[in-house]
């Protein structure tokens, strides 16, 4: 621990630290951890180009956040629950799903289109924080299935502390001692606004307003955020209730890609983050201990080459959904009223069809 | 048949979905030990457990944010708002995230959650007890918005509600909960009329008389009252989203003329939808332009002027009455 209660496995430069507290798996797959981290980077990377290159409407960077993010990805089992905002997209990769699944929704293909059961990944939700109730009601379920081997993990920023629902999430999952884990990766900006315009104190320190847990981890060691996440799933799945992680970070990049941080904060700043780079600490410490050579880097490199290619050749491809598609999937049994108005506007789209036949014919 | 009170029907109905389905639960402020403010779920949590029955924090957000969290791992949530004017709080749970979610999900996911909400005026309540907030959902596709009237159609529906796949947002007629009416609690729910269909309370031939919810007594009886004069048809139109515009379209093609009576404002109420969609539909056999009765374009007033704000029988005739002065 540092001077802040910053629970740190990893220092910036590469060297390992013990915490008694927090023991690294035997099992911690770091080299794995690297590779993912170096990967969806890559997909960060690449979809910030295809949305410049107008591919992609809009996209949420997860630039610096890696680390939190494969590092608690990577705790949870197959059974656990993760429920995300919109910015995990290195969740979604230790879950198993294609980033074009991800990829679709910021192009406007889709609202979501994975399966949030096959893969324990729920869709991601846009208004902040509203995932905190529906991952702590989740949560009340596995207690009354009795499931003491699941428990659920749900990410949200430093903004969305602010938000009701969270607050409230919260004091659901303390009185019913819920299996939940309250993810906060506090990358200090909610777009223009710092963190201190959320809270006065840290937000780690909410939780024991609220009955429970909170703890500090450095979100840029991807060790630390494995240890404690792992501490506190287990915690929830032996009927110890929540946790509230916050995992101190930094959002190197804008907050979507019409985002200009320039306007509100200082390249200084995000230089000082720049040197405590969750990737490049533990290139140093594999390549230091000697758990890592450059045919492994190289190798990663490669393969992150090969991601890049597959996402761009597969972002383009993307078809298109049907016009009609429009008005399926909005009642389980069906409304009159819809129905109508499906049939109209496809004859009015039939319309336009026949106009352009009967033009076709008239050979003009 | 038994005679049962409105509030007693829904109890009846409740326990039996929850017989039914272990994955059925209820949850809601005060409606375990106490029973719900209205008794409404009286005796349920003795019967069926804190599990079953949850008596949760004073949150209506959470209340539903939580349900929906339910319904994903499987459950079938019945939450109960207190009160109508309480229900704002959770709005951008049901609208943003419980209507949108089958949507967005390509089909995906299902979320079977009843919210029930007793709704509406004329028990001399304080503010915010008294109102009928249905259009603000009618307006949110992916709900269903329903509306009971009486004992017998409310223990079929509530039934009928949480059976349903669909999110569901169900009114109560507050000032009702204590009508009695025959329920026969014996009849299988298939037997029932579906939740989506409006169902013709008195048939009559001049002029049609729509409403829903605490209004539909008000029209009978106002229907009654002019009897001798005028042959008026009243519909109960039970689902307010979807519309059932088969039956409407039916009764007033054959009338020619069409009133719709609600407690909520007129002005962007549910009325202008029908008013507007009746038009369409039936244009060339209207008589007279389709006519609301309804709440004035204040907030809900204080009690003692609730009888001025209230549509009741007069006001009601009143707009009958126009109906036939052009």
């Amino acid at each position: 621990m540092t001077e802040t209660g910053l629970i740190q496995l990893l220092t910036p430069e590469g060297e390992r630290v013990d915490n008694p507290a927090y023991p690294l798996d035997e099992a911690a797959d770091i080299k794995g951890m690297y590779r993912d981290m170096v990967l969806v980077r890559r997909i960060d990377t690449e979809a910030i180009a295809l949305q410049r290159h107008g591919e992609l409407g809009l996209w949420a960077s997860l630039l610096g956040q890696e680390a939190a993010q494969i590092g608690s990805g990577r705790a949870l089992t197959p059974k656990d629950m993760a429920f995300p905002s919109y910015r995990e997209h290195g969740v979604a990769w230790c879950r198993g799903l294609d980033p074009l699944r991800l990829l679709e929704l910021f192009r406007g293909v889709s609202n979501g289109s994975w399966d949030p059961e096959e893969h324990k990944f729920h869709l991601y939700t846009i208004v902040i924080g509203d995932q905190t109730l529906h991952a702590t009601g989740y949560a009340m379920g596995i207690q009354r299935d009795a499931a003491e081997d699941e428990a659920v993990i749900v990410y949200f920023g430093d903004g969305a502390t602010s938000q009701g629902d969270v607050s409230e999430a919260f004091a659901w999952a303390s009185v019913f001692n819920a299996p939940v884990v309250f993810f906060c990766q506090n990358n200090q900006w909610a777009i223009s606004a710092p963190q201190d315009r959320q809270s006065r104190v840290p937000l780690y320190q909410r939780a024991s307003g609220f009955g429970f847990p909170g703890v500090r981890v450095d979100g840029n060691d991807v060790l630390a955020c494995h240890a404690v996440t792992r501490r506190a799933l287990q915690a929830a799945r032996e009927g110890q209730g929540p946790t509230l992680i916050e995992a101190y970070t930094y959002r190197m990049g804008a907050h979507t890609t019409t985002d200009d941080p320039t306007r509100y904060r200082l390249a200084s700043d995000v230089e000082v983050w720049r040197l405590r780079d969750p990737i490049e600490r533990v290139r140093s410490y594999l390549a230091r201990s000697g758990q890592a050579d450059s045919t492994f880097f190289a190798a990663i490199d490669a393969e992150a080459n090969e991601l890049g290619e597959r996402i761009r050749e597969g972002c383009r491809t993307l078809p298109d959904p049907a016009p009609l598609e429009l008005f399926d999937h909005v009642y389980a049994g069906g409304s009159a009223i819809l129905d109508d108005e499906r049939e109209r506007y496809a004859a009015y789209l039939e319309s336009f069809e026949q106009t352009d036949t009967a033009l076709e014919e008239a050979g003009l | 048949m038994s005679k049962l009170t409105l509030s007693k029907a829904l109890n009846e109905g409740l326990r039996r979905a929850l017989e039914a389905d272990p994955k059925v639960m209820i949850m809601g402020e005060d409606v375990g030990k106490l029973g719900g403010v209205f008794r409404v779920t009286d005796g349920l949590q003795k019967d069926f457990g804190e599990h079953r029955v949850v008596d949760t924090p004073l949150a209506e957000s959470g209340i539903i944010g939580t349900a929906i969290g339910l319904a994903l791992r499987g459950y079938r949530p019945v939450c109960e708002i207190q009160f109508d004017g309480f229900v704002f709080p959770a709005t951008d749970q049901i609208i943003s995230q419980l209507a949108k979610m089958r949507y967005r999900s390509r089909g995906k996911i299902s979320l079977p959650v009843v919210i029930r909400i007793p709704c509406g005026g004329g028990i001399g309540a304080v503010e915010h007890h008294s109102e009928s907030p249905e259009a603000y959902f009618t307006h949110a596709a992916g709900l269903r918005v329903v509306a009971c009237a009486d004992a017998a159609d409310a223990y079929s529906m509530i039934q009928l509600a949480i059976a349903s796949d669909d999110p569901v947002i169900f009114f109560e007629p507050k000032r009702r909960y204590w009508d009695k009416g025959e329920v026969d609690t014996t009849a299988p729910l298939d037997s029932a009329q579906p939740l989506d269909r409006a169902r013709v309370v008195l048939a009559g031939t001049d002029v049609t008389l729509l409403s829903y919810g605490p209004l539909v007594r008000t029209c009978v009886e106002a229907a009654m009252a002019v009897a001798r004069e005028r042959s008026v048809e009243v519909i109960d139109l039970r689902s307010l989203s979807p519309l059932d515009m088969a039956t409407i379209g039916e009764s007033v093609r054959r009338t020619g003329r069409c009133v719709v009576a609600h407690e909520a404002p007129v002005y962007s109420g549910l009325g202008a939808e029908i008013a507007a969609r009746v038009t369409e539909a039936c244009f060339y056999h209207l008589e007279a332009p389709v006519l609301r009765v309804g709440g004035f374009a204040t907030p809900y007033p204080p009690s003692r002027l609730e009888e001025h704000y209230l549509p009741d029988l007069d006001r009601i005739l009143d707009g009958v009455d126009r109906a036939f002065s052009y």
